[in-house]
């Protein structure tokens, strides 16, 4: 797992070697000009007061080793560390509600937002799922299913951001239910922000629900159906136990842990659609902190957000593994 | 092979729905460079190119439903009738407009364009308007500034908020029976002269130059009557059709999500039957390296590859290749990992042939069906993830795609504002394209893939 984690950020780090680079230059440049700005320092013209910036510049890059060959080891494993740690210094443009404007203060201020709406939306849309693909199993080309099926389809083929604009569109512009914008007004040290603040949750909660049961409950479906065609589960029919409990107890619990990893995974991946979706609602996670940043193109926040996302996204998938083997009872043996 | 693909894919109800939605798109987009101009393409995002068109107006027809809007009326030097006539010297040149006015509301706003090539004397333009009820209001009466060497042209619009104009509609007050001081020009003009309510009918709007020497001609002259309402889909804040947007994007979309998942699945293919056929220590390394970039989040490695490298139509398509091989390589390293085991492919080994060419004579050719199945399959994806990309901001600035359309839309907050025709038609179109796709790679998905299950109907 961490060996995973480890070569995905190298991998990552290597990719964006030049930004760190351009990113590291860049406040070498800054750091000299604001030195040679406040003037305690003093020059007889211009013209030696520009070479006397270009040697500091060139002496710092020498000293921080960025004149020589970017992909030296001896820089890169360093490199991968202060994004481990999110030691990425401060961002240009944004700030804490406290007023910090340090990217992991900033990053970490967002972080649970984030978590909030996309585990509480998983959640609920996989029971949702769960129920729903479970039910339509059991009754193989109804209406229903049918139905089942064909929402599937839409929720793949459909951008989830869109259909985000469009609640937005029904709920916030016709009918004035939800308020258009998640960011609640209060603020965080009043009382009722909590109720604001999931007031507020409530239109991507169901957006995002909206877009992924439909693909939770086809998986369901799939597996169920294919365990209800074996023939073990035609000798309990035999034996004379109830549909209801082959289809709920039997079957469900066999399927349970394909279904587990298919889901998990599709979820995972499903976890950078919810990012873009917090960018129409103005839900203020780490999706609007990245829309805002790639608007300004702040770079730290942006490796920093990367690296966060990466995470989160092995995360799901190592608790979708961990899952498997809770759930099978044959991996559990070894 | 191929041919019973084919046929499964015609018999099938949901392959044919696909089918003909893309045969439609395609045919949409070979016909768009006939039905509108080329230029509207290459200047999309150039405000100056859509400068006559209305700013935010909804689809014409809804127009059916509800009061009429004033649909926006766009007349240039083709569409007036031209009086010349010449007086003791003085040459006059009418240009003669007429307007069918039957919308309940009144435009936003009337712009007068004109371009007069003139020498010494500057011409002197006078504006009329005749309505339905037989009164003329002479709107504007003024000369053109004098020019500054022989023979230069003067192009402007006057727009109906004038001074000039202003001025001269208050000689008219008579004629109404109601105060029309504080209205617009525009409401005025179009105004019942008993009760504050549009006068319908036909209007005559005519700009005539009074041309004082034989080198002096109109070059150009037209009216605009800014509406509420425009075209087939109308247009967004930056006054440009969306029509014209949504068909340019068809082959936009259509080429980048067949080029990402032609090249992708084409270097799953050869992955995975590398892997697949050789089997033991090549295979498991191989599909290691495949679970790590399983294990790569799309979007936000794609975010920064774009940011960092620059954001042209090819990178992207390069960068979305990087993380859309996978799937399909996994499929097929495990089909081929059985196909080693078949008999003719022993036999061809035994036979002394080399293993490029066992893998491109025996197990390629057998592979094909489910590449073209794993092709459509894959061009959702890439639609969807390069609107994505787009919505972001981080797409093609030069190319009009529908995920550009919907991040200008998100930006001017077109949801919070109700502007409806500037989302649904661009998201619509992404998701028909991605559906139409889906319903034909399921379809030769389930006749040519040997590890799905027989018994799953889609």
């Amino acid at each position: 797992m961490f060996l995973v984690l480890f070569a995905i950020l190298f991998i990552t780090v290597i990719l964006l070697n030049s930004a760190f680079n351009n990113l590291q230059k860049e406040a070498i440049i800054n750091q000299v000009n604001e030195e040679v700005n406040q003037g305690t320092l003093k020059f007889e013209n211009s013209a030696e007061r520009s070479s006397y910036k270009d040697k500091q510049i060139q002496l710092r890059f020498k000293a921080t080793g960025l004149d020589q060959d970017s992909l030296n080891p001896s820089k890169l494993i360093p490199r991968v560390i202060s994004v481990m740690t999110f030691d990425l210094g401060e961002s240009s443009f944004f700030t804490t509600d406290y007023g910090s404007s340090n990217v992991r203060d900033i990053i970490f201020e967002r972080v649970p937002k984030t978590l909030l709406l996309f585990t509480t939306a998983t959640i609920c849309s996989f029971v949702i799922g769960i129920f729903l693909g479970t039910y339509v199993a059991g009754k193989e080309g109804s209406w229903w299913d049918k139905f089942n099926s064909i929402s599937a389809i839409f929720s793949n083929s459909f951008p989830s951001w869109w259909i985000a604009m469009l609640m937005i569109l029904i709920f916030a512009f016709t009918l004035h239910i939800f308020p258009s914008r998640a960011t609640p007004l209060s603020s965080p040290s009043d009382p009722t922000y909590i109720a604001d603040l999931l007031y507020h949750m409530a239109l991507p909660l169901i957006t995002l629900i909206i877009v992924s049961f439909g693909g939770v409950a086809y998986i369901v479906r799939y597996f169920l159906i294919n365990i209800l065609n074996e023939d073990f589960i035609h000798a309990k029919r035999t034996m004379g136990i109830s549909r209801r409990k082959i289809l709920y107890s039997h079957a469900l619990r066999n399927a349970g842990p394909p279904i587990a990893t298919t889901v998990g995974l599709a979820l995972a991946a499903s976890f950078g659609g919810a990012i873009i979706l917090e960018a129409v609602f103005d839900w203020p996670g780490m999706g609007k902190l990245y829309y805002d940043a790639i608007g300004l193109y702040d770079v730290p926040i942006i490796i920093g957000l990367t690296f966060i996302s990466t995470v989160i996204f092995l995360v799901t998938i190592f608790i979708t593994d961990i899952s498997y083997t809770l759930l099978d009872p044959r991996v559990k043996g070894n | 092979m191929q041919k019973e693909l084919l046929v499964g894919l015609l018999r099938s109800r949901r392959g044919i729905i696909g089918v003909s939605i893309i045969g439609f798109l395609l045919l949409l987009s070979a016909v768009a460079p006939l039905i509108i101009p080329i230029e509207s393409y290459f200047k999309w995002s150039s405000p100056n190119y859509w400068i006559n068109n209305p700013k935010t107006a909804a689809p014409s027809w809804t127009n059916f439903f509800g009061p009429k809007d004033f649909e926006h009326v766009s007349l240039d030097m083709s569409d007036a009738k031209v009086i010349s006539e010449s007086l003791e010297g003085i040459r006059t040149d009418n240009y003669r407009f007429e307007i069918n006015m039957q919308a309940d509301s009144f435009p936003d706003d009337i712009i007068f364009l004109y371009s007069v090539k003139y020498g010494d004397i500057p011409p002197v333009l006078q504006i009329d308007i005749s309505r339905p009820d037989n009164n003329t209001f002479t709107v504007y009466y003024s000369s053109l500034p004098p020019a500054s060497n022989m023979n230069t042209t003067f192009s402007d619009r006057i727009f109906s908020t004038n001074e000039i104009i202003r001025e001269a509609m208050n000689q008219y007050q008579s004629y109404f029976n109601y105060s029309i001081s504080g209205l617009e020009p525009q409401v005025v003009i179009f105004s019942d002269t008993t009760k504050p309510d549009v006068l319908k009918g036909v209007y005559q709007i005519s700009e005539r130059f009074f041309l004082f020497d034989n080198n002096s001609s109109v070059e150009e002259a037209g009216i605009i009557l800014g509406g509420k309402v425009f075209g087939i889909i109308g247009t967004d804040d930056l006054r440009r059709d969306l029509a014209v947007g949504i068909i340019w994007g068809i082959p936009i979309a259509l080429f980048i999500g067949l080029t990402v998942s032609i090249f992708s699945v084409a270097i799953g293919l050869f992955y995975g039957v590398v892997a697949g056929y050789r089997a033991k220590r090549t295979d498991e390394t191989m599909m290691r390296v495949n679970e790590i970039f399983y294990a790569l989040p799309t979007l936000p490695l794609l975010i920064l590859l774009t940011i960092i490298y620059g954001s042209n139509i090819f990178l992207i398509i390069g960068f979305l290749l990087i993380f859309s091989w996978m799937g399909s390589a996994k499929i097929i390293r495990s089909i081929a990992l059985q196909m080693r085991n078949f008999q003719y492919v022993e036999a061809a080994k035994l036979m002394g042939q080399s293993d490029l060419k066992v893998i491109f004579k025996h197990i390629i050719p057998q592979l094909l069906p489910l590449t073209f199945a794993s092709v459509a399959i894959a061009v959702p994806a890439a639609i969807l993830t390069e609107a994505a990309l787009s919505f972001l901001g981080l797409g093609d600035p030069s190319l009009p795609t529908w995920g550009q359309l919907l991040h200008e839309a998100n930006t001017a907050d077109a949801a919070s504002r109700g502007i409806w025709w500037w989302i649904v038609p661009p998201g619509l179109m992404i998701a028909l394209t991605a559906l139409a796709f889906f319903l034909i790679g399921n379809t030769l998905d389930a006749i040519a893939n040997p590890l799905r299950n027989k018994n799953q109907k889609l």
